[in-house]
């Protein structure tokens, strides 16, 4: 054994000290060169193996992405978890709702604890936990033609989860003026649409596509038809899916042929993918001589609201209408039998719930009996020209319909309608009837 | 005289009594050989199969496919395949679906 005197063991112990400096100086040097912290190659490594992303590469592109979903409902939920869940660096959200108890079936960022909350805050609360390293931005503001611009600059692409034709044209518009592409999809009920607008400045616009707006009576919203959560889901995460490939630029423009994906849940599940028609010529906003521009929109000179039109639902007068608070007072309170009361939602609205007293003809066969009296009669059969109905549906639109229609075809004398619908009666005077 | 099937998708289906598949036999001033175009078959349609005929305005505006509607021959839209003038062959599948606006 040899002896070590005190001094060597107190050189070797700076030594051994200066050595770790040295070599923690080393690692930090080293990842400081890294383009990404250890943890995120580590978050990331699952999906930088699979060889098409191009690894770190891919990963880079999308850690160096700015992406924009407008709507974070049923469509941008899903789309938004597996953005931030892939390492898109900036995130931007924009939605001025609040999280309902009736969306949680469908919209999974959002849970119970948040109803109430603003989607986009939500959102990024959610996001925030799966993935710190993704930059969230909110806008709890309603696009429009003023504000567009100037979040749309701040980004490179957009997702469309949006639910009016309104909006979805705005979003094309806004983005071919910008060279943004868009990921843009819908749904409802068990099926969903999705396609690639504007790819890369060269690729047909929403425009290109649809001209001619629907009209607006056409246009059917999930709160009024109806929707699968799943269904909705599942054309989300395609979004997500074609973001991503947009941004790992496994599409090329010598690639991209324009597309429209349609999905269907019910009866069997179908994924068809219908070729498209390219960028037409004569397209107001990305053809050659493009009326849409930056200018006019931001003017307000193009009219969205106007060119979409909107569905007029003021078919009754005052005095056709009665209050959800008459109905209440003067008709159940008092228990007026002499009234006939009509609910003419369709039927399995109606057996969801109902008023005991009502009759269920929906506006449809009421429209279907071409105004006879005795066709009515085989539904109400004490029904005459002198009889006091009420009419009711879930809102208050569809009634004003089926008042006319009673008034003008079947000659009824005294019919109203009852503002607002059952939905407004179960808010206002009783909430013990279950509402959907 | 042509065999070919008719999808109605996106809720289209709603005014064809539910049902989204149609098989049709066509047939034009009841020749064998006379061509059936796509705008033969929308005249069809129109005609024969939209049971109420209250529910024609769902499918047709101004004499032609309404807007919001996207027609595809055998998967491809129908602006690349000649639109009406499309000629119809035995096995051609003709879909027309509604555009969806939800979100």
């Amino acid at each position: 054994m040899v002896e070590v005197s005190a001094e060597v063991l107190a050189e070797l112990e700076l030594l051994k000290k200066e050595n770790a400096k040295l070599r923690s100086q080393l690692d930090s040097q080293k990842s400081d060169k890294l383009p990404m912290s250890l943890q995120e190659f580590q978050r990331y490594g699952r999906q930088m193996i699979v060889e098409e992303t191009s690894g770190i590469e891919g990963q880079l592109k999308l850690k160096n992405s700015k992406v924009l979903v407008i709507g974070a409902g049923g469509l941008g939920c899903p789309a938004l978890l597996y953005l931030a869940g892939a390492g898109i660096g900036t995130i931007g959200i924009v939605d001025n709702d609040t999280v309902d108890n009736s969306n949680l079936h469908r919209q999974v960022l959002h849970d119970s604890s948040k109803v109430g909350m603003l989607k986009c805050e939500s959102a990024r609360q959610r996001i925030n936990l799966l993935n710190p390293h993704v930059n969230v931005k909110t806008y709890p503001v309603r696009l429009d033609y003023s504000n567009a611009f100037t979040i749309f600059e701040n980004y490179d692409y957009v997702l469309d989860c949006t639910d009016t034709p309104i909006t979805r044209y705005l979003v094309s518009d806004v983005a071919v003026n910008l060279g943004m592409t868009v990921i843009s999809a819908s749904g409802l009920g068990s099926e969903g649409q999705l396609s690639i607008l504007n790819f890369k400045n060269e690729g047909p616009c929403y425009r290109c596509f649809y001209p001619t707006p629907p009209p607006p009576n056409s246009v059917s919203s999930c709160q009024e038809g109806g929707v699968i959560g799943p269904c909705i889901g599942l054309v989300g995460t395609m979004m997500a899916v074609e973001t991503l490939k947009v941004i790992y630029d496994i599409y090329t423009l010598e690639n991209f042929k324009p597309f429209l994906m349609m999905y269907s849940g019910f009866p069997n599940q179908t994924l068809r993918t219908f070729k498209m028609r390219g960028r037409q010529n004569n397209c107001e906003c990305c053809g050659l001589d493009p009326k849409i521009t930056r200018a006019a929109i931001e003017s307000g000179l193009v009219n969205y609201f106007e060119f979409c039109g909107s569905r007029n639902y003021n078919l009754c007068t005052d005095e056709e209408r009665i209050s959800s608070e008459i109905y209440k007072t003067e008709f159940i309170d008092c228990n007026e039998k002499d009234h006939i009361l009509i609910d003419v939602r369709p039927r399995h609205h109606f057996n969801i719930s109902h008023f005991n007293h009502a009759i269920n003809i929906p506006v449809k066969e009421l429209k279907g009996m071409k105004g006879s009296l005795d066709i009515l009669k085989e539904s109400v059969p004490n029904v005459s020209q002198d009889s006091k109905v009420i009419v009711l549906c879930r809102y208050g639109n569809d009634s004003q319909i089926a008042t006319r229609l009673l008034k003008d075809e079947f000659k009824i004398n005294d019919v109203k309608d009852v503002k607002g619908g059952f939905f407004k009666y179960i808010d206002e005077e009783d909430h013990s009837y279950p509402k959907y | 005289m042509v065999n070919v099937k008719v999808e109605f998708l996106g809720g289209l289906d709603a005014i064809f009594k539910k049902q989204r598949v149609h098989k049709l036999t066509l047939k034009k001033n009841n020749s064998d050989d006379e061509p059936v175009t796509v705008g033969d078959l929308i005249d069809y349609i129109v005609e024969n199969m939209i049971e109420d005929k209250n529910d024609v305005e769902v499918f047709l505006q101004n004499g032609t496919v309404r807007a919001g509607i996207l027609t595809l021959i055998n998967d491809t839209d129908w602006e690349l395949e000649g639109e009406k003038e499309y000629e119809l062959e035995d096995g051609d599948i003709i879909s027309f679906t509604s555009t969806l606006h939800g979100g």
